[in-house]
């Protein structure tokens, strides 16, 4: 209760200090918490949304993954993050292999569509080796079980990648010019990253949307979340289904990881460990095993740590906000976990979790 | 004659306990046959086994002249077995025509490709699940039609629920239809009128059809055979005449009678 109160409290000073800020700088309630107070032009505070918005459909594309994964089998696959930190070395290894003859300068459209492909199979195969190797033969034991399973995994492979490559951090080649310069959408200055990162999300979305509503294999991914046994007795081939669903969600990390390479251009062995816990936390936030919840989750909790620093921590005079984005995903996932702990459009739980 | 299930000396055990033992009996083509028993007599166990569910310790399943055991449910669901459970068991969050859609799963043959392109064969075949869907439905008359179709499961009433269950196990096309406790907990209209559609099961849609039944009218108005197991035993099997009266079944049902010491 008291943690509760301290938190709602914190966020309610904060925004009204913000918003005092922003009338007048020198006003006293705003001078009284941060007397060097200034305020934001609106041209930073759009740049905060876009920069928000595009880190948030990131969250939200892995998020998909852990959502699946657990509307399908009931336990969070840690090892998902590491999917993605995957599907960015491959981006990586596979764009300078391009650079290298001159190709990713000439043709730059053609070599995208290769590397997302080739990175979408590759993360897609290790998803789906993954549950082979690792989770299948713990499909009856109790949760908790490929719980902990999935942590090694994920140091496997944290660890593979690191003895592979090195500790040090890999660069992407230089983007085209037309891709890095900025551009002016309703007043809204944004770069042709953040544009193309936006759109293929949505495509993929909307993908994954109409697998999952429309087609057989959705209906009967659907089936297989709410009761196994009764979905094999409908003719369905439950472990195929299971198969699928690493698969899909592994694309979808796949996606996000090209996204991500081409966003910070920087890779490194814990590239997935940051994004992954974040997107863990996305759906969560969302709703875990809810798929609209975690894509939303997701936007919700990249535009929280873009833009809550510069609005409810800097009125309040703390000092290195943009260091604090991180603690501020968490203090997110923590008062979601206080206050709504199914999320923000509730959990969907099989039948037999239901109570 | 060959028969359709052929169960060959079936023995189930769980821990120590003999669930099914020496269970032998065979179900032909078109017949309605009764599992009755009383309590922990291990019928639903018997069913479990058929559908895959629970693998037999010892002995064999044979469904039209091939071995079943050790199959997985899916399938067992996909040669023409269905069923229903005791306690109903539907995908709650799912629409009434999703139910009966996804239970079409194993008899279709379109794929994600076909449904990315909208091919024309997956646009026809979905026509097809729709449709087939309809009819199976409308089958309960007009309850589960109309309105209902894109509501979802969990907010139908009871004897509806069951309506829907029967339904999604006439949608996977079977041969052999296992109902476990088809009426139970409806009332008396409902029951007479369920046991008018479970013989109609086997003359309109040409299913045979096992169930357990408590509800002694039903077993006596519906079935031809009926087999009566207890401590996983079969004590009869018969007519429903004769079993009624057989001193066995008499003593499971109600106990031994007390001698009287003179």
């Amino acid at each position: 209760m008291v943690i509760k109160t301290l938190l709602v409290s914190l966020v309610v000073i904060g925004v009204v200090a913000f918003i005092a800020q922003q009338i007048d700088p020198s006003n006293a309630f705003a001078q009284w918490r941060n007397p060097g107070a200034r305020a934001l032009t609106a041209d930073q505070f759009k740049g905060l949304v876009i920069s928000g918005l595009s880190q948030g459909v990131l969250y939200g594309l892995i998020a998909l993954g852990y959502s699946m994964v657990y509307g399908v089998l009931g336990f969070i696959n840690f090892a998902h993050g590491e999917v993605f930190m995957v599907s960015v070395y491959t981006g990586y290894i596979a764009s300078h292999k391009f650079a290298a003859n001159g190709m990713w300068e000439s043709n730059f459209l053609l070599c995208l569509v290769i590397v997302l492909v080739l990175a979408t199979t590759v993360a897609t195969a290790t998803a789906i080796l993954m549950e082979r190797i690792a989770y299948r033969p713990l499909r009856n034991s109790p949760r908790l079980i490929p719980l902990i399973t999935s942590i090694g995994v994920s140091f496997f492979l944290q660890n593979a990648v690191l003895g592979f490559f090195g500790p040090s951090t890999r660069s992407y080649p230089q983007l085209p010019e037309w891709l890095s310069k900025q551009y002016s959408i309703i007043t809204f200055e944004i770069s042709g990253t953040k544009l193309m990162v936006l759109a293929v999300t949505m495509v993929s979305m909307a993908g994954l949307w109409y697998l999952v509503e429309r087609t057989k294999t959705g209906k009967a991914m659907r089936a297989v979340a709410e009761d196994k046994e009764i979905a094999s007795l409908m003719g369905i081939n439950v472990n195929r289904i299971i198969v699928t669903t690493f698969g899909v969600g592994g694309a979808m990390a796949g996606v996000a990881g090209i996204m991500f390479g081409l966003l910070f251009r920087a890779v490194h062995p814990m590239t997935g460990f940051l994004p992954g816990i974040k997107a863990f936390t996305a759906a969560v936030v969302g709703g875990i095993g809810n798929l609209g919840g975690a894509m939303t989750g997701g936007i919700a909790l990249g535009s929280a740590e873009s833009i809550a620093p510069m609005m409810i921590l800097e009125p309040l005079g703390v000092p290195g906000v943009t260091q604090l984005k991180d603690a501020v995903a968490f203090t997110v996932l923590v008062m979601v976990l206080l206050f709504k702990p199914s999320g923000l459009f509730g959990e969907q739980l099989s039948s037999e979790d239901r109570p | 004659m060959s028969h359709l299930l052929e169960i060959k000396d079936l023995q189930v055990t769980f821990g120590g306990l003999n669930a099914l033992s020496g269970l032998n009996f065979h179900i032909d083509e078109g017949e309605i046959v009764s599992v009755i028993g009383p309590n922990g007599a291990g019928k639903t166990t018997f069913f479990n086994t058929i559908s895959g569910l629970v693998e037999p310790t010892s002995g064999d399943i044979l469904f039209e002249d091939e071995s079943i055991r050790g199959l997985d449910p899916n399938q067992v669901t996909a040669l023409g077995i269905a069923r229903t459970f005791q306690n109903v068991r539907l995908f709650p969050n799912m629409t009434i025509m999703e139910n009966v859609m996804v239970a079409q799963h194993c008899r279709t043959s379109q794929n994600v490709i076909g449904a990315l392109f909208q091919t024309k064969a997956f646009k026809k075949e979905e026509e097809e699940i729709r449709e087939n869907a309809k009819e199976i439905l409308s089958f309960f008359g007009s309850r589960l039609v109309g309105y209902r179709l894109d509501q979802p499961a969990f907010v139908l009433s009871y004897a509806n629920r069951r309506r829907l269950e029967i339904a999604r196990a006439m949608a996977t096309r079977p041969r052999l239809m296992l109902l476990d406790e088809p009426v139970a907990g409806m009332n008396p209209k409902e029951t007479a009128e369920l046991t008018e559609l479970i013989g109609q099961l086997r003359s309109e849609w040409g299913f045979t059809i096992v169930m357990i039944e408590h509800d002694m009218r039903v077993v006596r108005d519906v079935s031809d055979r009926v087999v009566v197991l207890d401590h996983g035993v079969p004590i009869a099997q018969g007519s429903y005449d004769e079993v009624s009266i057989n001193p066995d079944v008499v003593e499971a049902y109600l106990g031994r009678p007390v001698e009287n010491k003179s």
